[in-house]
């Protein structure tokens, strides 16, 4: 393929996956929207791969900075962004005991 | 360098764990699984990103970050406290949005090395740049004001609006000419900028249209993230950036409808400064009515129907917990009870849910503003606990008033409202109440936490 059709495909790739994004969001409700957002942040970590892939080139001292900043940041929006989701899901899930250490108050239940 | 087979086989597999799992995020029950089956996704995509540079050299500069970002990453997340969850996920997002302008940083000088930077690379490079470390500043900025290193206040300075749109103009312009004629110091430049608009953005922005501006952040990195697929022809990128880049705007739009102020208005009008110089103008004015725990304890326990409107003053004096007791011995004696959550309750879009599911409410009784309004008229006592703006039936008739138009929960349509303040001082608007003046009102000062405790220790005697 030619780089233009490449460039095209990419497009038409993207403005389907907005739609598609549109209508499975607009499902969340006002509830979940922290989740929501904090489960969206996660997924923009995929920029790691990003972050990897110019690592792996990277021949010369400042691309050598560049990459191991851009793997870290990566790393960190992924790690970070999934196990706080996962934390405040956790909470969502019904009944049970408030995690050790964030509630000083409520001794008893 | 198009994937073969088997890598774009992959890549869907991650796709479809993306989008499978934003699915399943529309109930709480099924919430938590599509977080994980999300995360199947990533690890499936970053295994096969590792087996397509398994030939590289260059492992020690991969390994120690990635360790070392998966340990802080885990801690900060394990550690941090609800209250402070805003600041996080805008921290996280910075991260990603820097992580973006770090990518195309490194792909420009690839392209420049290799005399390949030709326009239909460079556009990408370019725009991926800009909202990168635009971003990655402006989260930066969003996360000192949630975390008190700077002041939470509008920072207002002359000629801020001509200084933001003539730095937008010249990135516009400068990225223009690197998509053309690509060269190491206009990019630099670029970067520069692009960092400056950041700050400059985000730095008027008061700390009522935080979940705004954390919002539109959001939906900034996802953008980044997209155009960084273009960057290395990934298209499970361009899929994840544009699914990011859309539950963004849909919050961004949602955010400011709540406000009923239009994103224009919220990103140069440098609310909350202005608005203070219109504190006082409540036309009521009229006279307060302080009342007692003694008092109020009965009028709850012999309710048929307590809703409550929980503000962020709510979890900033902890009381999340004592609220909770409160109402599970008001149920104990027959009681209703309900929140009422306003949108933008709290410092991000759904702030306050996640609050009050820490503190173990069960989500049934969380109601958005739509569903509990028309409760109001049947409810013996609605109690606003650190909330102030979202109640303020100012917004519904007072033209000249900076939230007018804002939709609002109705409390004063209750029977009697009791208000718990720690004093008469404003809300975030800086606009002056007049149901705290309305005769169905009575005011409960001092700190939440204390009140609450000492109305559950009257009820629980009575």
């Amino acid at each position: 393929m030619s780089s233009g059709q490449t460039l095209a495909l990419g497009f038409f790739i993207f403005v389907l996956a907005v739609f598609v994004g549109f209508l499975l969001i607009s499902r969340v409700p006002t509830l979940l929207h922290t989740p929501l957002m904090s489960a969206t942040n996660f997924i923009h970590g995929i920029v790691l791969v990003g972050a990897l892939t110019i690592a792996a080139t990277a021949h010369d001292a400042l691309g050598y900075t560049v990459a191991i900043l851009a793997v870290l940041l990566g790393t960190l929006n992924v790690v970070g962004g999934w196990v706080v989701t996962d934390r405040m899901l956790e909470m969502f899930k019904g009944r049970r005991k408030p995690p050790s250490g964030t509630s000083p108050s409520n001794p008893e239940r | 360098m198009l994937p073969s087979g088997l890598t774009t086989l992959g890549y869907t597999g991650t796709v479809i764990c993306f989008m499978a799992g934003v699915y399943l995020l529309r109930s709480p029950k099924t919430a938590l699984q599509g977080n994980r089956v999300a995360a199947a996704g990533m690890l499936l995509i970053i295994g096969i990103t590792f087996g397509l540079i398994t030939g590289t050299h260059n492992w020690p500069l991969i390994v120690p970050p990635l360790v070392v970002g998966a340990a802080v990453g885990v801690y900060a997340a394990r550690t941090v406290r609800m209250t402070a969850m805003p600041q996080m996920v805008a921290l996280f997002n910075g991260m990603g949005g820097g992580a973006a302008a770090l990518v195309a940083t490194q792909d420009f000088r690839s392209a420049l090395e290799a005399h390949a930077a030709t326009p239909d690379i460079t556009w990408s490079i370019m725009l991926g740049t800009i909202i990168g470390s635009l971003s990655f500043a402006g989260s930066m900025i969003a996360f000192a004001k949630l975390q008190d290193l700077m002041p939470g206040r509008p920072i207002l300075f002359p000629f801020q609006r001509e200084i933001n749109a003539g730095l937008l103009l010249a990135i516009l312009v400068l990225g223009f000419i690197g998509v053309f004629a690509p060269d190491p110091v206009q990019f630099v430049v670029l970067f520069v900028l692009a960092l400056a608009l950041g700050v400059l953005f985000v730095v008027p922005i008061g700390g009522a249209d935080m979940p705004v501006i954390i919002s539109l952040l959001n939906s900034f990195t996802g953008l980044a993230a997209a155009i960084t697929g273009f960057v290395l022809n990934n298209f499970v990128l361009i899929v994840s950036g544009a699914l990011v880049g859309a539950s963004g705007t849909i919050l961004t739009v949602a955010m400011s409808r709540a406000m009923n102020r239009s994103l224009f208005n919220v990103l140069f009008s440098g609310f909350g400064a202005v608005a203070a110089g219109a504190a006082g103008a409540g036309e009521e004015g009229g006279t307060i009515h302080p009342t007692s725990v003694e008092d109020v304890a009965p009028l709850l326990s012999l309710a048929g129907l307590v809703i409550i409107v929980p503000g962020y003053g709510l979890a900033v004096s902890r009381a999340q917990h004592d609220l909770h007791e409160l109402t599970n011995e008001l149920e104990r004696r027959g009681v209703n009870v309900e929140y009422a959550i306003h949108p933008v309750a709290g410092r991000m879009p759904g702030h306050m849910n996640v609050l009050l599911a820490e503190a173990d409410v069960p989500y049934t009784q969380l109601k958005e503003m739509d569903a509990v309004n028309p409760d109001f008229p049947r409810a013996d006592v609605a109690i606003v606990v650190g909330a102030n703006d979202v109640v303020n039936p100012a917004a519904r008739n007072q033209q000249g008033s900076p939230i007018y138009g804002m939709p609002i929960l109705n409390a004063d349509q209750a029977k009697t409202v009791v208000v718990l303040k720690r004093s008469m001082a404003p809300g975030f608007a800086g606009v002056d109440n007049p149901l705290f003046y309305r005769p169905n009102a009575l005011m409960l000062f001092g700190d939440a936490r204390q009140s609450i405790d000492q109305l559950l220790a009257e009820v629980k005697r009575q």
